[in-house]
């Protein structure tokens, strides 16, 4: 056994040109913004305001940049298969199949679990204590640990593109093929480790957030005066919460028999991999709707602020959204119907699949009616949600349709269900995220984004994804599976070259996200938001200024009514601008933990990789360590003095008064 | 106006138009779906057609409806009429919940027949007696075995036109998934397991199939040609396939478990008895899996045979 385990010179690709140029660009990339930001003198300020914030706009903000990179990291291994595929007639391309086999399990690892995720975990921690008029939320120390521990994850994702190599069996790793004898190197064991410490912190934001929305809203939020959005970013963390236990366990068991040689899912000894298929799923299933359900929050926002009225059917809503969450959990035999159950079981799964759609119809047409009556602007968030309306709808029926057993046994594992996935998960999370980081950016910065830009990353992505995934359903009708590194079918061609010209429009949407980052940085002082409110909103977080001080709200709202602040605009400007009677404020402090943790696990990880075992005891020694030293701390909070709140306040308040005046409501 | 009408209706109608047409349109060269060569790829394709058409008949309407509202109602619209606080209707929710609430009603009858008549375990009706195959999905081929002509073929799946084939399904190795797309419905094929397909070709012809579940480096190459012939001509390639080929005994087919791509589909002469049942019990050892290595990228093997 030597000193570093199973890791030597054999692990780095230098016989693989591609990954290997990949990964010296990466890291020559890092080290030179590493290197920037110690030459101008940033490391302090990083440190004191980012690294060891337990600020939930901070850890949000932080979320959504991890998200955005692992987003553009998922479309260059999107990039290169549709580029493999379009070269791959008859030939073997440029990827071969130890790489391509890599690249795809990789990109729906990344895009799911540390592009989306971060995405939608990190809309729900900026909005959710802002809407609920609360401070922060109900853990925030633990809060930065979950954001540190997914970093970890990503970071050991991306580590095997340089140091060994990823899993070669697709996102979902099933036995036998990711069992020790077919799967002997270390790419499943970087699944699993990624997955699993990022699990974790997935499944404490769930906790936290359920506190924090059970336990901490501002005097008067009933249940029914929330914000929609809360609603769904709270059944989406009990999701989380009542699925994330069985992935891990899931995991746990294929981790045992690679490592300690239990037969749970081998070919030997009794195993049964049919199992592992089965409790992947029940996770599976219901993380699509942990994903889905705070977007449909956020679309609802987003309509009813755009639309200048309240959400159509509010209550209804509710019911929909908790309909959508109970159900979720009880349809995920329909991702192997061709595994041979019988007609009872197919039937049944098929018929609950189908029902959850009687939840999001409702939905739909919520979202329509609130239009109905409205006064419509079209501005980047409402586009995005057009989008959606119009883009999910086909998605969601061939997803119905998919749940028919004898039309899944055309179809199952076919380009039809890549195009069906995708179809939802990019019309409903990927938009719903833009709608929402476009709609509450200048909230979290203080000025907006450019709204030129913003519409032509929309126009771009709304036609990249019509011309790059409708050939997929063509495909699947074709008969083509998913998953091909070369084929020989003719007829699939011209479809698979229509697909990579739509990832050109694809690129270019991205482009243009990018440049509408740039610009608005640029212009930032002409799209300043003075008032708080850009868009004319409708909850909570549109009193505070932008961006909120660290306090959120100098006093806590007392909430009266379910769209409070347009109440409260309605009543009377004057009242809002009576000043209130202001207190001394505690605000927790910062707290290096979170890192500090993040950091050992990711040496555990890496050490569990490579058998390295005593670089995992050092690391769970340390990560231990930092759990006593936080656990036994005496100065939990700070005290923001009653003048200082008022100070903030009263400036904020002052710049705000006369803007809301001049936009008198409606 | 009107030419934005006929713009927003011909970006609604098109891509349906474009993906059923063209999916259908290569009936009888490409794999499709939509163009099956036997009564069980029908039936799925008509259930296949009342679902979508069951559920267009609601989805069209409501994104007409959508993008008429959102037209009507922009705020630059001066004849819209604004109604800032129309934000609940009892009549309207009852609608909005039963209209999907009816629609699965009418689905679920879908579901819960076409679930039952086209179970891939089902046998089918018809005079002619079932000619039965094994399957065994191996590293990185597919092994058929006739038990009733004691032959066997490794990629080829020769059978009579007509008559009904009940296929039992194992694999030795990882996870795949046997599909014939013209012929219909798939089941997976796993280790320790005997899934059942029964299926029937209509009509002479060459038909595409492949394994619809990742099975690893070679999984690309898994792909076989089903050919369906007439009854005379399966009894003069059943007569060849005994003339001549290696005999797969246990021995034979330990050499089989290693993972390799053969070249080109070719036959046994004879096969040892209750060899498809020994590997679906787990008599006979699983599939070797790669050969050399445990670290990291230098696992083979890396294509070759």
């Amino acid at each position: 056994m030597s000193l570093l385990g199973k890791l030597s010179w054999d692990a780095i690709p230098f016989d693989q040109p591609i990954p290997l140029a990949a990964g010296l660009l990466v890291i020559v990339c890092v080290a030179a913004v590493l290197v920037w930001i110690v030459v101008k003198g940033y490391v302090p300020y990083l440190w004191k305001e980012w690294i060891t914030s337990v600020d939930h706009k901070r850890i949000g903000v932080m979320y959504c940049a991890l998200g955005l990179l692992m987003l553009l990291r998922g479309f260059v291994d999107a990039i290169m298969m549709r580029s493999q595929q379009a070269l791959a007639f008859d030939a073997p391309g440029y990827l071969p199949p130890e790489h391509y086999d890599q690249i795809f399990s990789a990109h729906g690892t990344i895009m799911i679990l540390f592009g989306a995720m971060p995405l939608v975990i990190g809309l729900m921690n900026f909005v959710v204590p802002l809407q609920l008029g609360v401070r922060d939320v109900a853990f925030p120390t633990l809060n930065s640990v979950s954001f540190w521990l997914t970093a970890t994850g990503a970071l050991l994702v991306n580590l095997s593109l340089v140091i060994g190599e990823f899993a070669r069996t697709g996102w979902l790793p099933f036995p036998p093929l990711s069992e020790l004898r077919y799967s002997p190197g270390v790419g499943v064991d970087y699944y699993l480790w990624a997955v699993q410490i990022s699990g974790v912190g997935t499944l404490l934001t769930g906790i936290n957030f359920v506190t924090t929305i059970l336990k901490t809203r501002a005097p008067g939020m009933t249940y029914l005066r929330m914000p929609i959005f809360c609603w769904t970013a709270l059944a989406s963390c009990l999701l989380i919460i009542a699925a994330f236990p069985v992935l891990t366990a899931t995991l746990a068991m294929l981790t045992l028999d690679r490592y300690l040689g239990f037969h749970f899912f081998t070919n030997e000894a009794g195993g049964n991999a049919m199992m592992f298929t089965n409790l992947i799923w029940a996770w599976g299933h219901p993380e699509v709707y942990i994903l889905i359900l705070p977007c449909f929050g956020i679309f609802s926002e987003v309509i009813s602020t755009f639309s200048a009225k309240p959400l159509f059917g509010y209550r209804s809503m509710v019911i929909a959204t908790l309909f959508i969450c109970l159900v979720s959990f009880c349809v995920w035999l329909h991702h192997f119907f061709t595994m041979g159950a019988g007609g009872d079981v197919n039937a049944a799964f098929g018929i609950a699949t189908s029902i959850i759609a009687v939840g999001t119809g409702v939905k739909m047409y919520n979202w329509m009616f609130t239009m109905y009556g409205g006064r419509i602007r079209f501005a980047t968030p409402m586009l995005w949600s057009m989008g959606f309306l119009i883009t999910f709808i086909t998605g969601g029926m061939t997803g119905v349709l998919l749940a028919v057993p004898p039309a899944d046994f055309l179809l199952h594992n076919s380009m039809f269900l890549v195009a069906h996935f995708h179809h939802v998960i990019v019309s409903g999370v990927v938009f719903g995220v833009f709608a929402g980081i476009v709609y509450w950016f200048p909230k979290a910065f203080g000025f907006r984004l450019h709204e030129g830009w913003g519409k032509a990353t929309f126009w771009f992505a709304l036609a990249g994804f019509y011309v790059t995934f409708v050939p997929f359903y063509v495909l699947g009708l074709l008969g083509m599976t998913r998953r091909l590194q070369h084929y020989t079918v003719p007829e699939w061609r011209p479809w698979i070259l229509i697909s990579a010209f739509g990832i050109l429009i694809l690129i270019v949407s991205i482009l243009c996200q990018v440049m509408q980052l740039v610009v608005s940085i640029k212009h930032r002082n002409e799209l300043r938001d003075e008032t708080g409110d850009p868009w004319v909103g409708r909850s909570l977080e549109w009193t505070t200024p932008s961006p909120p001080p660290v306090f959120n709200f100098a006093v806590l709202p007392d909430v009266e009514n379910t769209e409070v602040y347009v109440d409260v605009k309605q009543r009377a400007l004057a009242e809002f601008a009576r000043e209130p009677h202001y207190e001394p404020v505690e605000m927790p402090r910062n707290s290096p933990t979170g890192f500090v943790c993040a950091f050992f696990a990711t040496f555990v990880g890496f050490a569990l990789i490579w058998h390295i075992w005593w670089l995992m005891i050092a690391g769970l020694v340390g990560a231990y360590a930092t759990f006593v030293v936080f656990a036994w701390r005496d100065v939990p909070d700070y005290v923001i003095p009653a003048e200082e709140v008022a100070r903030i306040d009263r400036a904020a308040r002052a710049a705000r008064q006369g803007a809301l005046a001049s936009a008198a409501p409606p | 106006m009107a030419l934005r009408w006929r713009v927003a209706w011909w970006a609604a109608v098109c891509p349906a138009a474009l993906v059923v047409g063209s999916a259908a349109g290569f009936a009888e060269t490409a794999p499709s779906v939509l163009s099956p060569a036997g009564p069980v790829g029908a039936g799925d394709r008509i259930i296949l057609f009342d679902a979508t058409a069951i559920m267009l008949a609601i989805v069209v309407p409501t994104m007409l409806a959508t993008l008429g509202f959102a037209w009507w109602f922009r705020a630059s619209n001066t004849r819209a009429t604004y109604r800032p606080n129309w934000t609940f209707s009892g009549q309207l929710e009852l609608l909005v919940w039963s209209i999907p609430t009816l629609v699965i009603f009418f689905l679920g009858g879908v579901i819960w027949i076409g679930s039952h008549q086209l179970d891939p375990f089902a046998p089918l009706s018809s005079k002619v007696k079932p000619l039965e195959v094994e399957v065994i999905a191996l590293d990185w081929k597919w092994l058929f075995i006739y038990p009733q002509q004691g032959v066997a073929s490794i990629n080829r799946l020769v059978v009579p036109a007509g008559t009904p084939l009940h296929l039992r399904i194992t694999s030795a190795t990882v996870f795949n998934d046997f599909f014939i797309p013209r012929l219909g419905s798939q089941i997976y094929a796993m280790n320790g397991m005997t899934s059942q397909l029964n299926l029937l070709a209509d009509r002479p012809g060459t038909y595409f199939g492949l394994s619809a579940h990742f099975s690893g480096d070679g999984f690309s190459d898994m792909h076989f040609d089903a050919v369906a012939e007439p009854q005379a001509q399966f009894a003069q390639w059943v007569a060849q396939a005994r003339a001549k080929g290696p005999v797969l005994d246990r021995a034979a087919y330990r050499g089989l478990l290693a993972q390799s791509r053969p070249a080109a589909p070719y036959t046994y002469r004879a096969v040892a008895s209750g060899l498809f049942d020994a590997v679906a019990a787990r008599d006979l050892p699983p599939g070797e899996g790669p050969q050399t290595g445990r670290g990291g990228v230098a696992v083979v093997p890396r294509g070759g045979t």
